[in-house]
């Protein structure tokens, strides 16, 4: 199981990256082709809300892949 | 003599938290609830400064000042302790939720109104940000070991009552302002929909007298008088990683996928029942009323379960029932709402020389021709269809008990006394106000992407809560600390 544990930590860093990617591409993406400024204004807001929680799921991995949670 | 004091004060403590939690849901609530009436008062759509400050109220107050709020406030309680703060809170709630009501109309004060309005929503959602964790908190440490699960699970009934408070208000005040059922509609879009707004004012006097004669958590008064309250909470709570791992599996292994469960249950069911179904306006919020109420107890008896199971299986549960049922319930409520092949007994021109109609069994609705295409509107189910969709949108808020019942309690267990209330209050304001909160929104915006299925907006809650699952299964623990005292 602490092996298993510290195996998906890397899926959770990857997860992270990728949907990091992924989010910036959509918002840049709605972003030019629909340039009303709510529209704009909604993704700037998504972008700043989850970017932060992307690097917080990355960390969560790192921890995950250290063993931080072998003990919980 | 004593145990019989004790259960009066836990009883004193819960009544008293939870009637002000109530009202800041309520308040918090009858926004959104309204938030196409206030559109036309505040924002209207033809002036794109307005409607770009109606976005900002939208987006602002529930994803980013939420979250902030939790920061502001859970930092407060830790510093000051967990009374004085959510007293605050609930004064910030209630005035600015007030205030809302005696704004004058776009049309009086020109930009000064959406203005004044968009600020008195982000003060509402920084102090709902600030009241959730200190009432938990504030409860679960008067709570006796093992039977913390069942106390705050009463704290947990809030949010679900709020919106039921707030759905029942607006449908009676809608209803009560005129003899003639559209000139009552037509009263309340033009000046009733404050009066739920004004109404706030005095539950709020009321829980504030109530809560003012609490004492402190008696955990954090003795952790003032010790001197070893926190000197700088945010940093001990999100700078040291002993902490902040615990911050990181609340969120990602139960927050999460709760927050979803809960705004798909509650929220989007409504609005699919409304815009996809075409369930009438009423019809939509009385069925979301009677499954709210008959499911509501349960989320006791999930809370009260969670002490003698543990919280993890419980809530991991709901988010695997919610997985695999998701998508056979809705598919259930289209079929349930579908116009059935019946005898028409009447058929009368309506508004706009659309056809009203009634079949044999009661179902009635307004048929309109668009571009060829007849579509059926504003339905009113026979008694039949309305009672089994109570039942289908009763086991969403059902899941939505069995995540939500036990995890005050979780989060609770997480954290030491010194940091609880910031380190619980932010996992908790990002997992239910960003990703629950942007639930109804993703969820829209698939539907309009992939048009041809009806059900791909649950993809959204489907995919977070399996994600959430996996490492909630994973990562963690199911032991229940028996004491909350660090």
């Amino acid at each position: 199981m602490q092996q298993l544990k510290r195996w998906f930590g890397m899926v959770w860093i990857i997860a992270g990256i990728a949907l990091a990617i992924v989010l910036f591409r959509i918002a840049l993406h709605e972003m030019t082709t629909k340039p009303q400024i709510d529209t704009q204004i909604q993704w700037l807001v998504f972008l700043v809300v989850f970017l932060p929680i992307i690097a917080g799921l990355v960390i969560f991995g790192y921890y995950a892949l250290k063993g931080e949670y072998d003990q919980i | 003599m004593n145990q019989a004091n004790s259960t009066r004060g836990i009883w004193r403590v819960i009544g008293a938290s939870s009637a002000g939690t109530l009202i800041e849901w309520y308040d918090f609530y009858i926004f959104g609830s309204l938030a196409t009436v206030i559109a036309n008062q505040f924002f209207p759509k033809t002036n794109p400064t307005a409607a770009l400050l109606s976005t900002l109220a939208t987006f602002a107050a529930g994803f980013i000042v939420r979250p902030f709020g939790a920061l502001v406030f859970g930092r407060l309680g830790d510093l000051m302790g967990r009374k004085n703060t959510f007293l605050l809170t609930l004064v910030l709630m209630g005035g600015s939720t007030f205030a809302i009501g005696l704004v004058p109309g776009y049309e009086r004060i020109g930009f000064a109104a959406p203005l004044l309005v968009l600020l008195l929503r982000l003060i509402q959602g920084l102090a709902l940000g600030g009241e959730y964790g200190g009432a938990a908190t504030y409860v679960a440490e008067h709570a006796p070991p093992g039977k913390r699960g069942y106390y705050t699970s009463w704290i947990q009934t809030t949010a679900t009552l709020g919106l039921f408070l707030s759905l029942g208000v607006i449908l009676v005040t809608r209803h009560v302002l005129d003899s003639d059922p559209a000139a009552s509609v037509r009263k309340f879009n033009d000046w009733g929909w404050r009066i739920p707004f004004l109404v706030s004012i005095v539950l709020v006097v009321v829980s504030i007298y109530i809560r003012l004669k609490m004492e402190e958590s008696p955990l954090f008064k003795k952790l003032k008088a010790a001197g070893h309250t926190s000197k700088n909470p945010l940093k001990e709570s999100f700078g040291h990683r002993a902490n902040l791992k615990m911050v990181l599996l609340a969120l990602f292994g139960a927050a999460m996928g709760q927050g979803v469960v809960w705004y798909t249950g509650q929220f989007y069911a409504q609005s699919f029942m409304e815009n996809v179904c075409h369930i009438s306006f009423d019809q939509s919020r009385t069925i979301l009323i009677w499954a709210i109420l008959f499911a509501t107890p349960f989320f006791i008896v999930f809370g009260s379960l969670s002490d003698r199971l543990g919280r993890k299986p419980i809530m991991l549960a709901g988010m695997l029932l919610a997985v695999f049922c998701y998508r056979p319930i809705y598919r259930q409520m289209l079929h349930t709402a579908e116009v059935p092949a019946i005898t028409v007994t009447s058929s009368t021109v309506a508004d706009g020389g659309n056809r009203a109609i009634q079949l044999q069994n009661g179902f009635r609705y307004v048929e309109k021709t668009e571009a060829g295409n007849t579509v059926a509107l504003d339905k009113q189910l026979d008694t039949g269809r309305y009672l089994f969709m109570v039942v289908l949108v009763f086991v969403q808020v059902l899941l939505v008990t069995m995540v939500y019942g036990p995890i005050a309690a979780f989060l609770v267990e997480l954290f030491p006394t010194r940091i609880r209330y910031t380190s619980m209050s932010l996992p908790y304001h990002i997992g239910n106000g960003v990703f629950g909160g942007l639930t109804p929104f993703i969820a829209t915006l698939l539907t309009t992407t992939y048009s041809s299925d009806k059900l791909v907006g649950l993809w959204y809650p489907i995919v977070v809560a399996a994600f959430c699952l996996i490492i909630g299964l994973l990562y963690l623990s199911n032991r229940v600390n028996p004491h909350v005292t660090d």
